[in-house]
């Protein structure tokens, strides 16, 4: 591809952290952009529920109080937004979907999963991508609840891929045998969205 | 419909025209190799590249009617921006740039259904796209639009959207006899009168502002279509 006449650019990062930027994305810093397609829900946490069904043996419903109640588990590090913002360094506490799984039990043929949001959201991943200790539900950052515009009372955090992924206001995970596209993925973004491989839009690699 | 919304890959534009309307704001026009039409309310990605391969890209929200020969992109330049201060302050007629899209087939509006936009500063983009469209078709009565900017020189395509009977709301200057402030819920009502879905486009503060006002003159949440940018620290 050509260069751009005259174009240097300014926010190249050098030095240790240069190897953390996927390609095509710049340091947020201090910001956290905000990015919705939808009306921000204003719920209570005391009427909000998280339910993994589909393909498991036993689909359950926590409340509140008893996703409190199951070991915490955190995430520090790095997130990854399509819209080419990365930010650095950040703490999110919750619980492991690993853990949610463990209780529900999912079946030899789920391969997928579809999180939901409270607003109707939609997104899919494999369920290779939701385990292992690569993905949580959330509702605390930087041990500050986390904000409702950020997607509290609890968002999904799957922060190896772009954040798309990590579903606000999530309230359910649909486990599945085959894969079938979520929201920005009817809309043109990727099924799986690995920041890595640049997997913005539907047709990358 | 949301699905079959028109998509393209990495291609080549050329720019055509420039001009700064404000020390804020670039429109830049384009001629965009094999093109593919878009819908009202979708965006481009647009991609600098350095002689050492570095690259900076963001999106923009499209200005053109679908049937405009060019593309017509509208960028607000923003403290420290990277790309849309090179656009503001560097590039000229016949530099090419990498463009991709069209993108995005949530935010659109193709005129199937009665529609209210309220956007706010440089948010009113995708809807100038809207007014454009529907202005083409003779589809003017299916689209209101609520544009709200700080004074009417800060608001881009203020004359434009008023030629369209847009309400202009300004915050922070009088316009004719309406005192500056923003929209009031008895200006929004009327407007939204009979809408079966609502665009909002603007920055974060605005987005919540908006919706909180659409929801208080009786328009369902789950018809309100948003697109909201900037940061929250």
């Amino acid at each position: 591809m050509p260069v751009t006449r005259g174009f240097i650019g300014k926010r190249r990062d050098r030095g240790e952290r240069a190897d953390r930027l996927p390609p095509g994305q710049y340091d947020t810093g201090q910001g956290w952009p905000t990015l919705t397609a939808e009306v921000t829900p204003h719920l209570v946490p005391e009427q909000w529920t998280m339910t993994v069904d589909g393909l498991v043996d036993t689909p359950r419903t926590w409340s509140w109080r008893e996703l409190h109640a199951l070991p915490g588990s955190s995430y520090f590090g790095d997130i990854h937004c399509v819209t080419t913002w990365s930010k650095f360094d950040v703490t999110f506490a919750g619980v492991s979907v690993d853990a949610l799984l463990e209780a529900a039990g999912p079946q030899p043929e789920a391969a997928y999963v579809m999180a939901h949001s409270t607003t109707g959201y939609t997104t899919n991943l494999p369920l290779a991508d939701v385990t292992g200790g690569k993905a949580w539900v959330v509702w605390e950052y930087d041990g500050k609840p986390l904000p409702i515009e950020h997607g509290g009372p609890a968002r999904l955090l799957v922060p190896h891929l772009y954040f798309w992924k990590s579903a606000k206001w999530v309230t359910r995970l649909e486990l599945m045998a085959k894969d079938r596209p979520g929201f920005w993925e009817q809309n043109g973004y990727h099924d799986r969205g690995d920041p890595w491989l640049e997997q913005r839009y539907q047709g990358d690699p | 419909m949301s699905s079959s919304a028109p998509a393209g890959g990495w291609t080549t534009g050329r720019l055509i025209d420039v001009q700064r309307p404000s020390d804020k704001l670039v429109r830049l026009r384009f001629h965009v190799e094999d093109r593919v039409d878009h819908w009202p309310g979708q965006h481009y990605v647009l991609r600098l590249r350095a002689p050492d391969g570095y690259t900076a890209q963001r999106s923009y929200s499209i200005a053109s009617d679908p049937h405009d020969p060019l593309l017509e992109l509208m960028i607000e330049c923003l403290p420290d921006g990277e790309v849309s201060g090179f656009m503001h302050d560097v590039a000229e007629v016949g530099d090419e740039f990498e463009l991709r899209g069209p993108i995005g087939g949530w935010f659109t509006w193709t005129g199937e259904q009665p529609a209210i936009c309220v956007v706010g500063g440089s948010g009113v983009v995708p809807a100038v796209s809207m007014a454009r469209y529907a202005k083409r078709l003779g589809l003017a009565d299916s689209l209101r639009v609520v544009a709200v900017g700080r004074t009417y020189d800060d608001l881009p395509y203020a004359a434009e959207l008023e030629k369209y009977g847009a309400f202009l709301a300004l915050t922070r200057e009088n316009l004719g006899d309406r005192v500056a402030h923003p929209p009031w819920p008895d200006e929004l009502a009327p407007l939204a009168e009979g809408v079966e879905r609502a665009y909002v486009c603007g920055s974060v503060g605005f987005a919540s502002f908006a919706t909180r006002l659409l929801g208080e003159v009786g328009v369902r949440s789950d018809t309100i279509r948003v697109e909201q940018f900037g940061a929250t620290s």
